[in-house]
């Protein structure tokens, strides 16, 4: 199927409604399998002990908030240079997952960092980006909702994803030059050593599930913001002053 | 090009007459660097190793609260208008108006450096780098800041979300710059890279400010 065509918000509804309840079943079952071997069916590390089990919980919504980024920031792209509203519904819709992925991962890492480094946050550089990165999200949010004109909020929060993605590999290699002054990267390096399969298998899973989730989410909210505007347009067919509404 | 030079001196002549433009900035440095002594203590070796992460960090801030300065104003009035009607490149005068905050918000405060350096005690090997640095990396901060200010026009109650977009831009200039200044200080050889690399990063906002800030400004006068 040309992807164009999804970019009428019908026949996009006739092929999410289909779908978006498998998406989310799928999801959970990928999810509950994946925790059920990251928690009962998988080694606990021979360094790390139990503290392990977080990794499949954080590793994978750290990628997730690379991945919906990138995604946010190419259906901005599209949304801008071809003028897609379901393009920009989509990089709306994507934002606070991705956002969320992110507060995840921060706040896991920062679960596991108490145990293995003894704090809850270190300034470490891989830490530190990802923190950026969550201050872009929110910069990015902050522009949808101080702005009433959906059409603008649009083409203007566009520039303002596609700026941030711009920057992100300039922030990351910033943050890791920064971070090699400061700490001896030795500390860090506990997550250096190769994986094994028996660890492997929970972590695939999991970020299957985690992409599978993201899915079932962005169709869901992508409907849900569909259908508010036409709502919104009903409303202002209807051109009934609010007023009035509610005196009935 | 007469436009831009004609855009920057008329920024330069609202700044310096109307607003005591230059003067507010270094007057908000001096006063934001002296929050900071006050915060840390007396102690000369701790002010010492303050000193330069302070100063760029005061520095960023003045650019952050005067990035209202840049549009807002010509918003309001309309001369806005009139400059996207006959502008060939918007891009340029956005350019230009950079410069203009640049030299109204970054060069005040690089003048006032020295002297606020002096009360956090800096070692004379100090000054030449953090200059240098500052010199470097300040217009960094007027031209994402543009990108940020463009954004906020259509904003309502701008200055918040406007440093909320900025911010993270920020990181990397704030970064090499003290990473630069403190290198330079104690002599490491990773003064040359790190100033060579904050250069880089102005030359890259010069390219990206003037395109995004001026996508912005033509959005928010549609």
């Amino acid at each position: 199927m040309n992807p164009f065509e999804l970019a009428n918000p019908d026949r996009f509804e006739r092929f999410a409604r289909p779908i978006a309840l498998p998406v989310s079943v799928l999801a959970a079952a990928l999810i509950g399998v994946g925790l059920y071997f990251a928690l009962f069916n998988s080694p606990p590390d021979y360094q790390q002990g139990e503290t392990v089990r977080i990794m499949y919980v954080h590793v994978p919504a750290a990628w997730m908030a690379l991945m919906c980024y990138t995604a946010l920031a190419v259906s901005s792209a599209v949304g801008f240079i071809w003028k897609h509203p379901l393009a920009d519904v989509a990089a709306r819709s994507t934002a606070p997952i991705g956002a969320v992925f992110t507060a995840v991962a921060l706040v896991t890492g920062s679960l596991w960092g108490k145990p293995m480094w003894g704090a809850w946050w270190a300034w470490d550089a891989r830490l530190t980006s990802v923190l950026i990165l969550f201050f872009l999200y929110l910069g990015y949010m902050t522009v949808w909702a101080a702005i009433e004109d959906k059409a603008r909020a649009a083409r203007l929060a566009a520039i303002v994803a596609i700026v941030g993605f711009v920057n992100v590999p300039i922030i990351k290699f910033s943050v890791d030059w920064w971070n090699s002054l400061h700490q001896p990267a030795s500390v860090l390096r506990a997550d250096g050593a190769t994986i094994d399969s028996a660890m492997l298998t929970p972590l695939l899973l999991m970020g299957a599930g985690y992409m599978t989730l993201f899915a079932a989410l962005l169709i869901a909210s992508m409907r849900n913001e569909i259908a508010a505007r036409r709502l919104s347009r009903l409303d202002a067919a209807a051109e009934r002053p609010i007023s009035t509404v509610r005196v009935e | 090009m007469s436009a831009f030079l004609a855009i920057v001196r008329r920024d330069l002549a609202l700044a310096f007459r109307a607003g005591g433009g230059a003067l507010q900035s270094m007057t908000f440095f001096a006063l934001a660097a002296l929050i900071f002594a006050l915060a840390i203590g007396p102690e000369p070796a701790l002010l010492q190793g303050f000193a330069a992460p302070v100063l760029w960090a005061v520095a960023l801030f003045a650019a952050v609260v005067s990035l209202d300065r840049l549009f807002q104003a010509d918003f309001e009035d309309g001369s806005l208008d009139t400059m996207i009607e006959t502008a060939e490149f918007l891009e340029l005068q956005v350019l230009a108006k950079a410069l203009a905050h640049w030299l109204t918000a970054g060069l005040p405060v690089i003048a006032a450096t020295p002297a606020i350096a002096l009360l956090f005690n800096l070692p004379p090997e100090g000054y030449a780098p953090l200059l240098a640095s500052l010199l470097v990396g300040t217009p960094a901060l007027s031209l994402f800041g543009a990108i940020g200010a463009a954004v906020g026009l259509g904003l309502r109650r701008a200055s918040i979300p406007m440093a909320i977009l900025s911010a993270p831009l920020y990181a990397p200039t704030l970064i090499f710059g003290v990473n630069a200044a403190q290198a330079g200080a104690s002599g490491s050889p990773e003064y040359a890279p790190s100033l060579l690399l904050l250069g880089a990063i102005s030359l890259f906002s010069a390219l990206l400010g003037p395109i995004a800030g001026a996508a912005a400004i033509r959005l928010n006068m549609s």
